[in-house]
């Protein structure tokens, strides 16, 4: 491959041995992906602080250099992390302190974190603690070469954003952010981002619910490709969309779409296929949305709900506001717990809104950095959970090994009301 | 015992031999393996259950989180990782899964190896190419007593 000069410096050890490990890493990562060349990028979205069994015992072992070279950089050598060379922010990790009388979470974890933490920060690493880092001031640019991890959100950078990103891992970001450097290969290379599957959609989709079931139907139908979504849609929100693109990049590996006069790309269905003649389309009437309803639904038997999980991706504010609002001036369950996951900056902003009151109040709790799938974490005794995000419904009963059913945050807020599952396609 | 050969190109350089599991669908990392015990746990997947430590991974692509590399980075950590892949589409996720993981990998092979591949066949992964032996039981075919065997 293409090394300009001073990236054979940084590989051949100019810059220390950290640097080194990290040019090695990104090389033998192009040799994997036949990649020509290295691109610039100064975006990193990683995850350095999550805990794990293996982060522990290295970090007991050896400490964090030590931790991160192993998994970071995917090296054996003993060198010192030096401060990150381009701006770079954690996404989602475990539970923090706050979380320690609400969620049965190892405390050990909570102490590794905070640990984490304060290596990390000192390394100049932005601990956003969310999957969502456009919703709380990592907003790439159109065009702007990134390494993101995190699925739902390298789609929502590719596809809403026009940025450009792999969907990148632990070791590339790690590497990324001492070097400023990812390969140029994929979703980095313009002539890459064209369409390649073509979705009519001939049943109305205008709510949350509904862009959730698309992107999965979308996902299914795509796989790894391009989806471009035409027909009876209405004019998605930012909200809508975090939910289509983590669905499809749940059900199928889908980094990017466009949906034409709505993503930056696509002007036009025919600019989404760079003026080729439109593929012949996978049509989503209402057989294809009931079929995904009645997969997202196939692992719930028991209708005693104990959990409701909302902020899949990590809510929006205009989520919390509407949970609220469906709350207000009611109680839980004494059976069930409602929690929703939301980026720490934006709880802020429920609790100064008065969300956060009216939530607690009713027995509901708005939680931060986290969710029940990435810290294998819900409320002791759990059997029969409900969400209204298709990702989390997809993932959740593996990692967890529990029921879940699958419906919109009005039917989510009933069950956890009632303590039983009423929902239904309507 | 019948022997094909498929010849793609080399993700990660190296000679290993081994029984292959081939998976037909995509497999996913993160919420999709237990890297504790190297077994795949996806609920709807074909290969729920299945243990994948020490045999020749095959599998179309890979799909979901991006937590994909970590998870398979851990299982060499943790001593379940599968001593090679052979991976039908490249992607980032399967190309930095197939490198941290530290096995030979191959990729973008003459014959769609998920179809030319059977779990239980014997396969020598040499850098870009790939020796499939059917029939063997999954027992190294030089063993003299395989060789009548169907």
């Amino acid at each position: 491959m293409f090394l300009t000069d001073s990236e054979k410096a940084m590989r051949d050890g100019a810059e220390g041995p950290a640097v080194e490990a990290a040019m090695d890493l990104l090389i033998r990562y192009s040799a994997a992906l036949d990649a020509e060349r290295l691109c610039d990028i100064r975006n990193v979205a990683g995850t350095m602080t999550q805990p794990s069994p293996v982060k522990a015992r290295l970090v007991k072992e050896h400490g964090w250099d030590k931790a991160f070279a192993v998994i970071n950089l995917d090296s054996d050598g003993d060198f010192e992390v030096p401060p990150m060379a381009v701006p770079t922010c954690q996404l989602q990790h475990g539970f923090g302190a706050d979380a320690l009388d609400i969620v049965p979470y190892p405390k050990q974890n909570i102490e590794l974190q905070a640990s984490a933490e304060a290596f990390y920060g000192r390394h100049g690493v932005n601990i956003l603690a969310t999957c969502t880092p456009y919703q709380v001031g990592n907003l790439p640019l159109r065009g702007e070469h990134c390494a993101w991890m995190e699925s739902s959100a390298v789609i929502y950078a590719n596809s809403v954003l026009g940025a450009r990103t792999n969907c990148e891992g632990i070791a590339s970001t790690g590497a990324a952010s001492l070097t400023g450097k990812i390969p140029c290969w994929g979703n980095h290379r313009a002539e890459n981002r064209y369409g390649t599957h073509h979705i009519e959609v001939s049943v109305r989709v205008d709510n949350f619910q509904d862009w959730g079931m698309l992107g999965y139907f979308a996902g299914g139908i795509a796989g790894e490709d391009h989806p471009v979504i035409t027909g009876s849609i209405s004019r998605p929100d930012l909200t809508e969309l975090k939910h289509f693109g983590a669905a499809a990049a749940t059900s199928g590996g889908v980094e990017l779409y466009h949906i034409p006069g709505i993503t930056p790309e696509a002007a036009t269905a025919e600019a989404a296929f760079a003026g080729a003649t439109l593929p012949e389309p996978a049509v989503y009437g209402p057989a294809e949305r009931q079929a995904v309803y009645e997969t997202l639904n196939e692992i719930g038997t028991s209708a005693d709900v104990d959990f409701v999980l909302l902020g899949c991706p990590h809510a929006s504010v205009d989520q919390m506001r509407r949970t609220a609002a469906a709350l207000d001036g009611r109680r839980l369950s004494p059976s069930t717990e409602l929690w929703i996951m939301a980026p720490r900056a934006l709880k802020d902003v429920a609790d100064r809104s008065g969300y956060t009151e009216v939530i607690e109040r009713a027995g509901g709790r708005i939680l931060a950095d986290s969710c029940p799938a990435m810290s294998r974490a819900a409320p002791k005794g759990t059997r029969v959970f409900a969400t209204d995000s298709a990702k989390q419904v997809h993932y959740l009963p593996a990692i967890l090994g529990i029921e879940a059913w699958f419906g919109t945050l009005e039917e989510c807020v009933d069950a956890a009301v009632t303590g039983r599952w009423n929902g239904a396609l309507r | 015992m019948s022997k094909v050969i498929l010849h793609g190109r080399t993700v990660v350089p190296g000679v290993v031999s081994g029984e292959a599991l081939v998976s037909h669908e995509p497999i996913s990392g993160w919420g999709g393996i237990d890297p504790a015990r190297g077994v795949i746990i996806e609920r709807r997947h074909e290969l729920v259950g299945v243990c994948f430590t020490g045999k020749v991974l095959v599998f179309p692509s890979a799909k979901g989180s991006s937590g994909w590399s970590g998870f398979f980075q851990t299982t060499r950590l943790n001593g379940t990782a599968p001593i090679g892949m052979v991976i039908g589409r490249i992607s980032a996720k399967s190309a930095l899964g197939a490198v941290v993981t530290r096995v030979p990998a191959v990729t973008d092979l003459d014959q769609d190896p998920c179809e030319a591949i059977v779990t239980g066949d014997w396969v020598r992964i040499d850098n870009g190419v790939v020796e499939v032996l059917s029939g063997t039981g999954g027992m190294t075919p030089a063993l003299p007593e395989m060789e009548g065997q169907k």
